[in-house]
């Protein structure tokens, strides 16, 4: 089975000094997928990128590409490359010939680079360009350009260090669905990392979230936005209102949670291990799993009403987006704030400011997740 | 100002236009003083020398006689030639020595080494270049450090001469000139984007074509600007040749120094000053053209 895989991770550990960068992370990526690492700042998504490239040695653990250890071996002969977050285009060169600087270092021939450099410009849709200087190019043409120079190489493994980065929306945006679709024709495994969700989730086909050198949760961008294993993928991956409260009680795979601004809400545990009574736990709900009525009364506390927990609150403030609208809602009586979205249908499109709305959620769509601050706390102990 | 700006404000303009150019020509003035006062009135007068014969006590006339001399007379020519070639040289060995020297403070060391380093190359250079080159007589004379010391490892009988040769000379030359090198390329190699090295090693490139491809490229307007620097500062030179060179070192400040001073020539000193300008322009304009670089590039 190991030839599907194209890359491998085995236990791989970067320390610098105390510090560590990358802890203990595995992962294995099939042949043509789109993997994405996500992760804030400083999570050790770039150490784990370069380390992949060969920039660094790993301190501990194994890289494997297409069955071949890449240990002692440098970048200039593993068979990946990166596109770097600020492309690094040689501004010395013309298009053409950052194109096929790579081929130039295999010593093939000049006729054969010309005929490859081209069919790769037609492939990115810059026929024209190979004449240009890179200075003449707009940010997305250079986008193309920094990945066609990779792509004619043919690696077993194409590294994008966050080079949407430097790009304003629009055109952020459309580089996503281009990068996807590239990557769809030719078929090359690719490996981004990013710490932009959206990114993540529009383009790949798994994703690792990362946090802290570790692996929180590698999965299908469904499966991490749907299913969150951790507190931190919960929080970090789509946006979700969060409270901390205690288990009161247990009931089954339901809990209730007193919460701790005041009021109770009924939940199922985010992970598969079950909840223990007096836990303090972290609580989330997505805001568009909230149904949202119009009320009379601004009087009911958060409380259970058939199997769905109920609350009644003010619109406080009104985040019009268009199709992402949202309300920040809140409780008259504990004083916490929800945030809910607002039905594409414009059903809403009336609501001001200081209306009662009647919010509703199901059980299951609230998980609480053993607080990190807790968690910590049980394994000093 | 753009013209828009100018044709809104037109009431403006008056009162801020003035006071702007007052402000500049204020700015300005003691550099114009001193281009004038100390660069451009001595050299117009030096032409003006040059350009006359001495015929008698304060007779003179016009008269191309001093340059055609220069011309005519093979030692003149042969010595220029020789500091032309010779500087050249210099030039070409400080860069080679200088490169490795700057690539490695600007893209290796970081941080408080780095500036230490730098530092250490700037130290030498606080102390008058007539003392540094005593210091190099003190190390290579005949009864200096470096004969007494391979006497005493038993390497040579007798006290060995290391000063008046060629070779001495080049070493006290691409030393004075080390600084005037290791400036330009350090500050031209620290605009080098490292992830360009990084993006060059990753497509497959190694330290021979990397080098060749991106980092001489990237370098040349401060190796042009430094070799500029170097060149006329060697060719100018006089204190290093005459002191590490000896009587017969020829270098054609030398000469120039000789017209003035021994001979009481200075028309004919006037028109060697001459000369050296306008041979070393034009040999730096060659270099220019050679290394495809604009004068302009060097001073970016």
């Amino acid at each position: 089975m190991s030839n599907q895989l194209d890359l491998e991770c085995r236990q791989l550990v970067k320390s610098f000094g105390k510090f560590t960068a990358v802890d203990n992370v595995s992962l294995e990526i099939p042949k043509g997928s789109f993997f994405s690492i996500l992760g804030p700042s400083g999570c050790g998504k770039t150490t784990l990128l370069r380390m992949l490239a060969g920039f660094i040695e790993p301190t501990a653990g194994d890289i494997v590409i297409k069955g071949n250890s890449m240990l002692g071996v440098p970048p200039n002969k593993r068979p990946v490359n990166m596109v770097f977050q600020h492309l690094a285009l040689f501004p010395m060169m013309n298009v053409a010939e950052n194109i096929g600087y790579g081929l130039r270092r295999r010593k093939i021939p000049q006729p054969e680079i010309d005929k490859r450099v081209a069919d790769v410009l037609e492939r990115v849709s810059l026929p024209d360009a190979g004449s240009k200087n890179v200075d003449q190019l707009s940010g997305g043409q250079r986008q193309r350009v920094a990945i066609a120079r990779s792509l004619i190489l043919e690696p077993a493994v194409l590294l994008l260090d966050e080079p949407l980065g430097a790009l304003d929306l629009k055109l952020r945006e459309h580089m996503k669905v281009e990068l996807k679709q590239l990557q769809h024709e030719v078929g090359t495994t690719f490996v981004y990392i990013t710490h932009d969700q959206s990114e993540a989730l529009v383009m790949s086909d798994n994703v690792a979230v990362m946090n802290e050198g570790r692996f929180e949760q590698v999965g299908s961008p469904q499966d991490l936005y749907y299913n969150p294993q951790t507190a931190f993928v919960a929080g970090f991956v789509g946006d979700s209102n969060r409270w901390s409260g205690k288990i009161e009680s247990v009931d089954g795979d339901q809990a209730m949670v007193a919460l701790d601004e005041g009021g109770v809400i009924a939940a199922v545990s985010g992970t598969n291990s079950s909840m223990g009574l007096g836990d303090q736990v972290e609580l989330f709900v997505r805001p568009e799993a909230i149904t949202i009525e119009r009320s009379t009364s601004s009087q009911d506390g958060a409380h259970i009403e058939d199997g769905k927990n109920t609350l009644t609150g003010v619109v406080e403030n009104l985040l019009f987006d268009g199709a992402n609208s949202r309300a920040q809602v809140r409780d008259q009586k504990t004083g916490h704030q929800v945030t809910v979205s607002l039905p594409q249908t414009g059903a809403f499109s009336d609501l001001v400011s200081g209306e009662n709305l009647r919010l509703s959620w199901s059980v299951d769509k609230a998980r609480s997740y053993v607080s990190s601050a807790a968690a910590k706390q049980e394994k000093a102990a | 100002m753009s013209s828009a700006e100018i044709a809104v404000s037109g009431t403006e303009q008056r009162s801020v236009i003035p006071t702007l150019k007052l402000g500049t020509f204020l700015l300005m003035l003691p550099l114009l003083l001193w281009l004038l006062l100390l660069i451009i009135l001595p050299h117009v007068d030096l032409l003006i020398v040059s350009l006359r014969e001495v015929l008698g006590y304060r007779e003179y006339a016009f008269s191309l006689q001093n340059y055609a001399e220069f011309f005519t007379e093979p030692l003149y020519w042969n010595t220029f030639v020789r500091t032309a070639v010779m500087s050249i040289l210099a030039t070409i060995i400080t860069l080679i020595v200088g490169f490795p020297v700057s690539y490695y403070i600007a893209k290796v060391m970081k941080g408080r080494k780095r500036n230490l380093l730098f530092i250490m190359c700037l130290i030498p250079f606080w102390v008058s270049e007539l003392v540094r080159t005593f210091g190099w007589m003190i190390l290579l004379r005949e009864s200096g450090v470096l004969s007494s010391f391979i006497q005493w490892i038993g390497l040579v009988d007798g006290p060995v001469e290391f000063l008046y040769t060629d070779a001495t000379l080049m070493v006290g030359l691409v030393y004075t000139s080390m600084l005037f090198m290791v400036v330009p390329l350090v500050s031209v190699l620290d605009t080098l984007d490292d992830s360009l090295i990084e993006a060059a090693y990753d497509l497959g490139g190694n330290t021979v074509s990397i080098l060749r491809e991106i980092v001489i490229p990237h370098a040349m307007p401060g190796i042009a600007s430094g070799c500029i620097v170097v060149f006329m500062l060697t060719l100018g030179n006089y204190l290093t040749p005459t002191l590490l060179g000896g009587k017969d070192s020829l270098w054609f400040t030398e000469q120039i120094y000789n017209q003035f001073i021994t001979r009481f020539n200075w028309e004919s000193g006037s028109a060697f000053g001459f000369l050296l300008l306008f041979l070393s322009s034009a040999i730096v304009f060659v270099g220019l053209k050679l290394s495809r670089q604009t004068l302009a590039d060097t001073v970016k």
